[in-house]
């Protein structure tokens, strides 16, 4: 007995440390795990109103691009608007709203308070949170691409796992045709994902465009990712491509999530059948 | 009672400098200096041990919640925190009766950019392994310890230089 707290009297200092740093890396764990609950984010009430303060601070700044964006985003969806009037009247006279009935996703805007790209596992927090309906495993986008999957919500804060992680997988294939492969990212160079195991058969060139292959229930199928950077060289197994990313990932304010109304009627189908 | 009050407005002057400017510096794509660890260089020798470990995992834990990063600037700061005592001893070649009086300004400074120097590359090396968790990648994790080290050392001992000059 003597000599038990003897040991601890000796090594306290130690013992204390080694309690602390265990705390730290069980934290460092339960971060990079996607599916575990987090405690240590940005989504909660302090850091994200603190980075909800300086955004609105930092905003002025960047109203004339942001405005730029818009205007382009409304004119290029005015235009589709436009062509799919104008071609269901061709067919029939009759336009039937068939997007009332048949609505697959919700869109719901919100503003990017903290945004990291320079780590390999980044993060980036919104301005909306449970009480706006955000949940977790959401799409996030821009009117140029994909930025990330929402992963923890607090009740006003959302945290998202942006595609610039090296824990993101997301189902991409080349506009175009059906060949699809799997976007993840090596952690280099910020501009650059890399898509794995496409079909070594595909007609792939450099400059295709790739997009969402909507063979998950995240995303929508034929969001824009980016285009064909560099082909895989050599005989490697896992038929690596470049990808240019369409956004500026060190530059977004202004996101998209998308939340799929068909996700659990599509996720329970899929459970029974492993049973 | 004063100095308390000193030790929580240091304590979140370098908290909030560090994750409200220096995070956002990105100088050549990706490399920001870590200047919070400045604390644990300052933080007086005397104080109860138990105290300034726990206060030094805490700063570390506020900055991760800030940068989404887990525990890893905990950890690495819990370390170099704890490794302190060692340091002094190599290199200032101190006594536990000296501890009450020691202060880095009274210091040599060769010394005491040696003893600031180490804990900054420790400190920076574990917290871009554990950034990058895996074991490909190693040089990057050298090249971003070294980039930000310099960073951080510049950043230091220029601030360092300006608010002691006068005194």
């Amino acid at each position: 007995m003597q000599q038990i707290i003897y040991f601890f009297q000796k090594f306290k200092y130690f013992l204390f440390f080694l309690l602390l740093e265990l705390i730290a890396v069980s934290f460092i764990f339960n971060n990079l795990n996607f599916h575990k609950s987090k405690f240590v984010n940005s989504a909660n009430i302090v850091t994200g109103g603190l980075y909800k303060t300086l955004s609105d601070c930092t905003e002025y700044l960047h109203l004339r691009s942001d405005n730029n964006i818009l205007s382009e985003e409304n004119t290029r969806l005015k235009n589709i608007l436009e062509r799919a009037i104008s071609k269901s009247s061709m067919i029939d006279s009759i336009i039937v709203d068939s997007t009332k009935y048949m609505q697959k996703y919700i869109y719901t805007e919100a503003k990017i308070i903290n945004n990291n790209y320079s780590k390999p596992f980044n993060f980036l927090t919104i301005n909306k949170g449970k009480r706006q309906k955000i949940d977790k495993e959401m799409a996030v986008i821009n009117s140029k691409g994909i930025i990330g999957i929402t992963e923890k919500t607090s009740n006003n804060y959302t945290r998202v796992q942006s595609i610039l992680s090296k824990n993101s997988n997301i189902n991409a294939r080349i506009k175009g045709n059906t060949f699809y492969g799997t976007l993840k990212w090596d952690g280099i160079d910020y501009n650059t994902v890399q898509l794995h195991d496409i079909e070594r058969q595909a007609p792939i060139k450099i400059g295709d465009t790739v997009e969402t292959g909507g063979k998950s229930t995240i995303f929508p199928e034929g969001i824009p990712i980016g285009t064909v950077l560099k082909l895989s060289q050599g005989n490697t197994a896992d038929n690596k491509i470049d990808i240019k990313l369409f956004n500026d990932m060190s530059n977004l304010r202004y996101v998209y999530i998308v939340k799929n109304l068909d996700k659990e009627e599509i996720l329970s189908l899929e459970n029974t059948q492993n049973e | 009672m004063n100095k308390n009050i000193n030790k929580i407005l240091f304590f979140l002057f370098l908290l909030f400098l560090q994750v409200l400017i220096l995070n956002n510096i990105n100088f050549l794509g990706h490399i920001n200096p870590y200047l919070y660890i400045a604390f644990v260089f300052f933080y007086p020798l005397r104080e109860n041990r138990f105290l300034f470990l726990f206060i030094c995992f805490m700063l570390g834990l506020f900055v991760d919640f800030f940068s989404d990063s887990g525990g890893i600037h905990a950890f690495s700061t819990l370390f170099i925190a704890y490794l302190r005592l060692s340091f002094i001893k190599i290199y200032f070649r101190k006594l536990p009766t000296d501890y009450l009086f020691f202060n880095l300004k009274s210091e040599p400074f060769g010394k005491v950019f040696n003893y600031i120097v180490t804990l900054t590359i420790i400190h920076h090396f574990i917290y871009f392994s554990f950034a990058n968790f895996s074991f490909q990648n190693m040089s990057m994790v050298f090249l971003n310890t070294l980039y930000s080290s310099i960073f951080t050392l510049i950043l230091f001992f220029t601030v360092n230089y300006i608010f002691t000059k006068n005194v």
